[in-house]
């Protein structure tokens, strides 16, 4: 079909436009052409990346674009990277939120700004390759090397307590992957092999499982993140700026899920059903607990920041469900999620722009001076609240069908959270959007500018499409997510 | 005789010898510039040692009386320690200069002590062994203490020379227990000797655990770790980058040629003794580096935690392991020659760098630095994707071949903890706002700045093409 390496050159261009960014000298006359060279790379990156999507094979369930050279001439280690339905859509968030990203940090971003971009396409490379990688030490590169420019990110323009984030960010995440490792390791030693692709399936013993499985649940749960180990999340989401946090909240979060598919439910089918029940009651008790700590918030990011922890428990539950309705959901979730929170992050990053605070009382009437504002608003917040017609209903929907297979209590408690979002969603839109203009700074408040429509429009619009039509989306994915099914009911059956 | 004295195996170390006493003697008659003088002629003088050592690096000659041996390993890390030489020598010429340090003696002392070192790596009987862990330790002894007028530097001197000295005379006593259990001096046959036991020999256990005390203290692990900081931080910047980048790489050699040699079939003694060290220095290592505000004693404290993951890879004393070791010495190298250049160059008020908060605000007036350091820190950490991470790569596929997964889920742990102190750096150097206006001044001199380059390439582009450490690194035997 095609002949040259693709995939690479979605991975590294990014990259390169980096490395070239590095040789423009910065001041105040050229840093807009830092921004424009920055924001060209990464919207050729995503041009590149739906190429992807309609070359993609529906019809295929297992790999494709695949790419494959040795690499270490020790161990079966391959450079090898390809794609398929769950990754696809992981890459096209990251390529897609990229460039939303460095056009939100357009002019608040004063301060180092060749670093700044240098930072993102790094991280967009690194995203792309963590996802398209068909290697298991790959993987673990591209995963662990995703702190190095977040934790730039959040420590060099972040918030007040940024260090302390930062910090926090940095080695919660670094303990969960270090004991991956140690996982991959022991994987290849039994197996001889490194390859995603190949160890699909039921190759180890049930003891090895248990272990593997808790090593790698201590990565994905911290990053995805669970209940008990979300408590980094509040604290990077609060600090970052808005366009780490965008990143955070869009594709940081998903590696957790992804990792899940690929690894626990797709290598460890066994163990994974053993977990199950752990799974599922830290699953309810994150949606219901960080949901009633985000009812009581002051702060905006932080309310947002823990709804993503709930979200991801709905996550969760729809992968651990492993039935098919219980997995696309949670793929749709995750992109929806992706695509939501990240426009949630960017409309408070609007106001905050305007006003430097993002105390909900401070706020109030705003949809006096800013109608525009208060629409797509209103858009993000339903979809978040999982409205019939947005992206967030169709992905709960699916997982709460899937649920009912398994146990009516899972329904109740991912019902409860759902309520519960909307509870909180709803109460926070009336603080800021509704009302009087009570407080004087507010009075002279603009509505969004076109730099802000060219971010906020094409998010509201995919929310929109997603909702209405789903199958879009769940078409390329359906055949490969059969297959893991497939894999962990066969494994299982015995 | 004579062709066993001048057989092959010893001819770089002869060489090397007698060319120390001829640069002496050319110091001695130089009235200027005699350091600049005899260093460069120092280089060399190693430069071509290390030629000799490459051109033997396959053959397997007889051996002088079987004192020394020969071997790839031993090859391979008579490279190391012999490019650690030059590379520390050349990146320090500046720091010596500029801080008057110019007596010829330096170059020469750090030529004995390459020689000491060689030596050491390649020693098959306990009393070679011996005789070159002095070689090494007293001309180490003496340039810690070089700068006299340095209370310091004199304390730091004295400090190493005292608790060496203890140390010798701790493996001294080990020793005599070995031999007057086992009969013998030589490596092979103290290992065919005890082949032949059955069960153990108390005397020979004390014996094993005095001479691994008196090692353990060379390679600095804890709790023998003690003089490592305060050496460091005494001795001037120069010297520390000798202590960090070269001895350890011996002692290192010699640590595992002792276990896996003269001491194979008691395995399970010493890798009692071994684990214990290793998990003890990985965590010391990096719970006490976090404390630390002196980046001397910061690098100290990191070479501790780094030493505990060779030893990991001891424990494991499988062929993975030796290929462990080698690549993490090799990137523990490279690692400590580019930020010891860097630290050399560093001036701050016309002061050599010595706080770590000095650094502040270094990303705003020199971002390339301050962007090098970063990526050393994060490579120390073993964050990939650079060379440190695959140094911890290859020690955790040889712990877990062996089946040690406590010592590698521990060392993992470790891993993190030590991470905390290296981000700190990166905190210091970006993150900090650099309030009052300080003049930091970058200054680097023309072969500092070649070896920086060459190690940075290192450490970034190894992930590219690893295959060629990797091969060497695979095809090596004790």
């Amino acid at each position: 079909m095609i002949n040259w390496p693709l995939l690479s050159v979605i991975i590294f261009l990014p990259l390169i436009g980096g490395i070239i960014i590095l040789f423009i000298k910065e001041d105040d006359l050229t840093s807009n052409n830092i921004k424009w060279s920055a924001l060209l790379t990464s919207i050729g990156t995503f041009i590149l990346s739906l190429t992807l999507w309609f070359q993609f094979d529906y019809s295929n369930p297992t790999y494709q674009f695949e790419e494959k050279f040795r690499w270490f001439d020790d161990f079966n280690f391959h450079y090898n990277i390809g794609v398929d339905g769950v990754s696809l859509f992981m890459i096209l968030l990251s390529t897609f939120l990229t460039p939303i990203c460095i056009l939100a940090s357009w002019s608040n971003v004063k301060k180092r700004i060749k670093e700044y971009m240098l930072a993102f396409l790094f991280l967009e490379t690194v995203m792309i390759g963590m996802f398209a990688s068909i290697d298991i030490l790959l993987f673990y590169i591209f995963f662990e090397a995703v702190l190095i420019p977040m934790y730039l990110i959040i420590g060099i323009w972040g918030g007040k307590r940024r260090i302390y984030a930062s910090f926090k960010f940095f080695l919660y995440t670094l303990l969960g992957s270090v004991l991956m490792l140690i996982a991959i390791i022991v994987m290849y030693r039994n197996t001889e092999s490194m390859s995603i692709e190949a160890l699909q399936g039921n190759f180890f013993l049930f003891d090895t499982q248990v272990f593997l499985w808790l090593a790698f649940f201590a990565s994905f749960a911290v990053k995805i993140p669970m209940w008990p180990f979300h408590t980094w999340l509040p604290d990077a989401h609060v600090e970052a700026p808005t366009a780490g946090s965008v990143i955070l909240a869009g594709v940081l979060l998903k590696m957790g899920g992804y990792g899940f598919i690929r690894f626990s439910v797709g290598m460890l089918p066994e163990a994974t059903n053993f977990f199950i029940p752990l799974i599922m009651i830290l699953s309810i008790i994150a949606i219901i607990y960080t949901s009633l700590i985000a009812l009581a918030q002051t702060d905006i990011k932080k309310l947002i920041a823990y709804s993503s922890v709930a979200h991801m428990g709905i996550v969760t539950i729809g992968i651990f469900l492993v039935n098919q309705q219980g997995l696309e959901g949670a793929m749709l979730q995750m992109i929806s999620h992706g695509i939501v929170s990240a426009a949630l992050f960017l409309c408070v990053g609007v106001i905050y722009d305007r006003m430097h605070t993002r105390e909900i009382s401070f706020y109030g009437g705003l949809v006096k001076r800013m109608p525009l504002y208060a629409t797509v608003f209103m858009i993000f917040m339903l979809g978040s609240v999982g409205l019939p017609g947005t992206s967030g209903f169709v992905g709960e929907f699916l997982v709460i069908i899937g649920a009912f297979k398994i146990s009516s209590y899972i329904v109740i408690g991912a019902a409860f959270g759902i309520i519960l979002s909307a509870v909180y969603m709803l109460y926070l839109y009336k603080r800021i959007i509704f009302g009087e203009i009570t407080n004087v700074k507010l009075s002279e408040i603009l509505d969004i500018n076109t730099r802000e429509k060219l971010i906020l429009i094409p998010l509201a619009i995919s929310v929109i499409i997603m909702g209405i039509f789903p199958n879009v989306f769940l078409d390329p994915m359906r055949l490969s997510l059969e297959l893991i099914i497939t894999n962990y009911e066969l494994a299982n059956a015995r | 005789m004579l062709d066993n004295i001048f057989g092959v195996v010893l001819i770089p170390e002869i060489f090397l010898a007698i060319l120390s006493f001829v640069c002496l003697i050319f110091g001695l008659y130089l009235k200027k510039n005699a350091f600049r003088q005899t260093s460069n002629f120092a280089v060399l003088i190693l430069l071509i040692t290390l030629l000799l050592v490459y051109l033997d690096f396959e053959s397997d000659f007889a051996n002088y009386q079987n004192l020394f041996s020969n071997s790839s390993f031993i090859d391979f890390f008579k490279i190391l320690v012999l490019m650690g030489s030059v590379a520390s020598i050349l990146i320090s010429k500046e720091y010596f200069l500029s801080m008057k340090l110019k007596n010829f003696e330096i170059p020469i002392l750090l030529l004995f002590s390459t020689l000491g070192m060689m030596l050491m790596v390649s020693a098959n009987n306990l009393m070679s062994m011996y005789l070159a862990i002095e070689l090494q330790s007293l001309a180490l002894y003496v340039v810690a203490a070089i700068k006299r007028d340095s209370l310091s530097s004199a304390e730091s001197g004295v400090k190493y020379f005292i608790l060496g000295a203890l140390s010798s005379g701790i493996l001294l006593y080990g020793m005599s227990l070995v031999y007057g259990f086992t009969g013998s001096m030589n490596f092979n046959s103290i290992n065919i000797i005890i082949s032949n036991y059955n069960n153990l020999n108390l005397g020979l256990i004390f014996g094993l655990v005095f001479v691994l005390v008196g090692l353990a203290f060379k390679v600095s692990a804890v709790p023998f770790h003690m003089w490592t900081p305060d050496v460091y931080e005494g001795a001037p910047n120069s010297i520390t980058a000798f202590f960090a980048i070269v001895p350890k790489i011996a002692a290192v050699a010699l640590i595992y040629r002792f276990c896996l040699i003269p001491f194979e079939h008691f395995y399970s003694e010493w890798a009692q003794i071994i684990t214990f060290l290793s998990i003890a220095s990985m965590f010391l290592g990096g719970i006490a580096a976090i404390a630390q505000s002196n980046i001397k004693r910061l690098l100290a404290y990191s070479s501790i935690g780094h030493v505990g993951y060779i030893l990991i890879a001891l424990v494991a004393a499988n062929n993975d392991g030796i290929k462990a070791a080698s690549i993490y010495m090799f990137s523990y190298m490279i690692m400590n020659v580019a930020i010891f250049a860097i630290i050399l160059s560093i001036k701050i008020k016309n002061e050599y760098l010595v706080e770590i908060n000095d650094l502040k605000g270094l990303s705003r007036s020199n971002p390339i630095v301050s962007i090098s350091i970063a990526i050393i820190m994060l490579s120390m950490a073993g964050i990939p994707p650079f060379i440190g991470f695959f140094g911890k790569f290859y020690v955790f596929i040889a712990a877990i071949k062996q089946e040690l997964y406590v010592l590698s889920v521990l060392g993992v742990i470790a891993s993190v903890i030590s991470a905390f102190y290296y981000l700190k750096i990166i905190k210091v150097m970006f993150f900090d706002e650099n309030i009052e206006d300080r003049k930091i001044n970058f200054k680097i001199s023309l072969q500092s700045k070649l070896f920086l380059a060459i190690c940075l390439f290192l450490i970034i582009c190894f992930i590219f093409y690893p295959s060629i450490l990797i091969n060497i690194s695979a095809t090596l035997e004790l």
